[in-house]
């Protein structure tokens, strides 16, 4: 993992005094909210229905025990003893005390963690494939470029004040596990005839108008990369809108301008930049790489002994393969039946720590899903792993199934929200709690959001559901056919929305409709594309 | 009838207009009337109060019912949470919401 150096410890330090003082002269009374509002949301405290919300970033979804720890220490002493995960791969506490909020950042960077660029319309959190390092189909470990974009991007004087907020995605894999395409930018790092560079894609993105990003660059040399996408940043600065919010991201821009002019522009752009040397030299790039090292790995390739059945279905839905024989990817589902998605107390924090300190080189990574991975387990550890999950209630074998669901926190903390998101989804986890039924009903990612916003990612779900306020009541909007992945699409709203019991029964109907028609191994969604929405309509509506 | 409501500036609770002060309990909220613009702008002055905004509200017997779904859940809590409600020790209070 990458560790501070001292310019880090002292930006982070620094920012630290800065919002303290900014704190307490909001608080004597000396600055209006309207004064104080874009500072604090600078530091990721946001002012949520119930009281101040911080969100923590967790860079490209990477910590280590010690910050796992600083996180349940945090919502032990500051907060009612949870945090939330979400799915920029960052952490959200509910109920925080802007008295308190400097002392918070004071001791996140104790452990080389911040709120920096988790809000405001600035380059934020980096994300990437939570399986980065230990995926065995990636051509590269996407993390050093992660970091990288993350250094580039921190305090970026030029992009610190962009029309919107602007989000980047890395990965370096086919299998596209941090829904790439529904970024502003979407880096997949490839090799062409032995060169390191990036396919770049800009002007993904889900919100109130969700779009693709189309591919702007088919490969762009490792060597240019930060040019390249400076020069992307640039020309969205100079032309992207400002006079109005709802038409201010990049997708916008790149829409009405075209793919190929905009692509145009950036190739101008980036023929000025790169005369000004900021890619960075090799041996920075070998610097930062050598914090993502391989661990020391030292186990036997053996298998584990699956006499015990309940471990036997974890196995097989929550552990994947490592590149790495002898070794594991874990992921610890954060979606127990009738739970709320994505949160977890402090003792679960706790708990998933020491399991990484014991058993995955005291390293764990929160996926855009809401969960969490531990990414180097060797095999014979497993059993014991599993055992000290179910024991913490974390041992739910329901990764990407129904009842995995992305949920934002919806009207039930929200001030942007619309309509409750995790009523539903506890609904329908608890409808599908038959794990058999869910493992018979295969990969089925669904996903609710609870305003237009989309943070619950409804438009990438094979199954979203989008809650609404129709004059003062909850409704709910369902969607079919979406998905985050390599199979990148965006969802169609079905007809007419649903109350809350209703869309529960909706999405049961759209099941069965899918038991009776899926062909061989067709997942829900390769159903839904091949008969398409009439037969799901039949059954939903009559 | 109106209510006053907003956030408070230093723990970020919901908090509504009592007619003299602040309380986090909606049952205390007064009915500003016609002088909610005119309380706002004071207590924006007074700079205790994050984002104060006026709402409707319904006159019931048990106090203000808020007409919004999410002003009720604003003044109770998260309905999935009911251990961190305003109300922990009834479970019906969560019906007050819906």
């Amino acid at each position: 993992m990458y560790k501070y150096d001292n310019y880090d410890q002292a930006m982070v330090d620094a920012r630290v005094a800065e919002f303290r003082d900014q704190i307490n002269r909001r608080i004597a009374g000396e600055m209006t909210e309207d004064q104080f509002k874009p500072l604090r949301l600078m530091n990721g405290l946001y002012l949520q229905l119930h009281a101040y919300m911080l969100r923590v970033a967790i860079p490209y979804g990477t910590l280590d025990s010690r910050q796992m720890r600083m996180l349940a220490h945090i919502a032990r002493k500051y907060d009612r003893d949870y945090g939330h995960f979400t799915t920029r791969q960052n952490i959200q506490y509910n109920w925080i005390k802007l008295e308190d909020c400097a002392d918070i950042l004071e001791e996140l960077a104790t452990v080389e963690m911040h709120a920096i660029q988790t809000s405001g319309n600035c380059i934020r959190n980096i994300s990437s494939d939570q399986y980065a390092g230990a995926a065995a189909d990636e051509v590269t470990d996407p993390r050093p470029w992660a970091e990288l974009l993350r250094q580039w991007s921190t305090f970026h004087p030029e992009f610190s004040y962009l029309p919107r907020k602007f989000k980047i995605a890395v990965i370096a894999s086919s299998e596209d596990r941090a829904a790439m395409r529904l970024h502003d930018i979407g880096l997949e790092l490839v090799r062409q005839d032995g060169e390191l560079g990036a396919r770049v894609f800009v002007g993904g993105g889900m919100g109130r108008t969700p779009m693709i990003a189309p591919e702007i660059n088919p490969f762009v040399k490792a060597d240019d990369l930060l040019s390249y996408l400076e020069a992307c940043l640039r020309v969205y600065n100079r032309y992207g809108r400002r006079d109005n919010m709802y038409k201010a991201r990049i997708k916008i821009l790149i829409h009405e301008i075209g793919a190929d002019e905009y692509r145009r522009q950036v190739a101008e752009e980036f023929a000025h930049v790169k005369t000004l040397g900021i890619d960075p030299p090799l041996a920075e790039l070998e610097r930062i790489s050598a914090f993502f090292a391989p661990p020391a790995y030292d186990a036997a390739n053996v298998e584990p002994d699956r006499n015990d059945l309940d471990f036997a279905l974890w196995l097989d839905q929550n552990v994947k393969p490592h590149k790495q024989a002898g070794y594991a990817i874990v992921n610890i589902s954060l979606k127990p039946i009738g739970g709320i998605p994505g949160d977890a107390t402090s003792k679960q924090i706790d708990i998933m720590a020491d399991l990484a300190e014991k058993y995955s080189f005291d390293e764990l990574r929160v996926t855009h899903a809401q969960n969490i991975v531990l990414p180097y387990v060797a095999k014979r550890d497993l059993y014991a792993v599993w055992q000290a999950l179910r024991d913490a209630e974390l041992a739910d074998a329901n990764l990407d199934l129904i009842s995995d669901i992305i949920a934002c926190p919806g009207l039930d903390y929200c001030s942007l929200a619309n309509a409750r998101s995790i009523p539903v989804a506890q609904k329908i986890a608890t409808r599908f709690a038959d794990m058999d039924r869910q493992r018979d009903l295969g990969e089925l990612k669904l996903k609710i959001s609870g305003c237009i916003n989309a943070c619950g990612h409804h438009h990438a779900g094979h199954i979203g559901i989008l809650g609404v306020d129709k004059k003062g009541v909850e409704n709910y909007q369902l969607t079919f056919g979406g998905s985050g992945a390599e199979d990148v699409s965006i969802g169609k709203i079905i007809g007419p929305g649903f109350d809350e019991d209703g869309v529960v029964d909706a999405v049961e109907k759209a099941t069965e409709v899918y038991k009776a028609l899926r062909q061989g191994d067709e997942r829900f969604v390769d159903t839904y594309r091949r008969v398409g929405l009439e037969p799901f309509k039949e059954a939903i509506y009559g | 009838m109106k209510l006053l409501t907003g956030n408070d500036l230093v723990s970020g609770a919901v908090t509504w207009w009592t007619g003299n002060g602040w309380s986090i309990h909606v049952e205390d909220a007064a009915d500003v009337g016609e002088q909610g613009e005119a309380i706002l702008h004071a207590e924006e002055g007074a700079r205790r109060v994050n984002a104060p905004y006026i709402i409707d509200a319904l006159p019931t017997e048990n106090g203000p019912r808020p007409a919004h779904i999410k002003d009720r859940i604003r003044a109770l809590g998260p309905t999935v949470r009911t251990d961190l409600t305003l109300k922990p020790a009834d479970p019906a209070a969560g019906d007050w919401i819906i």
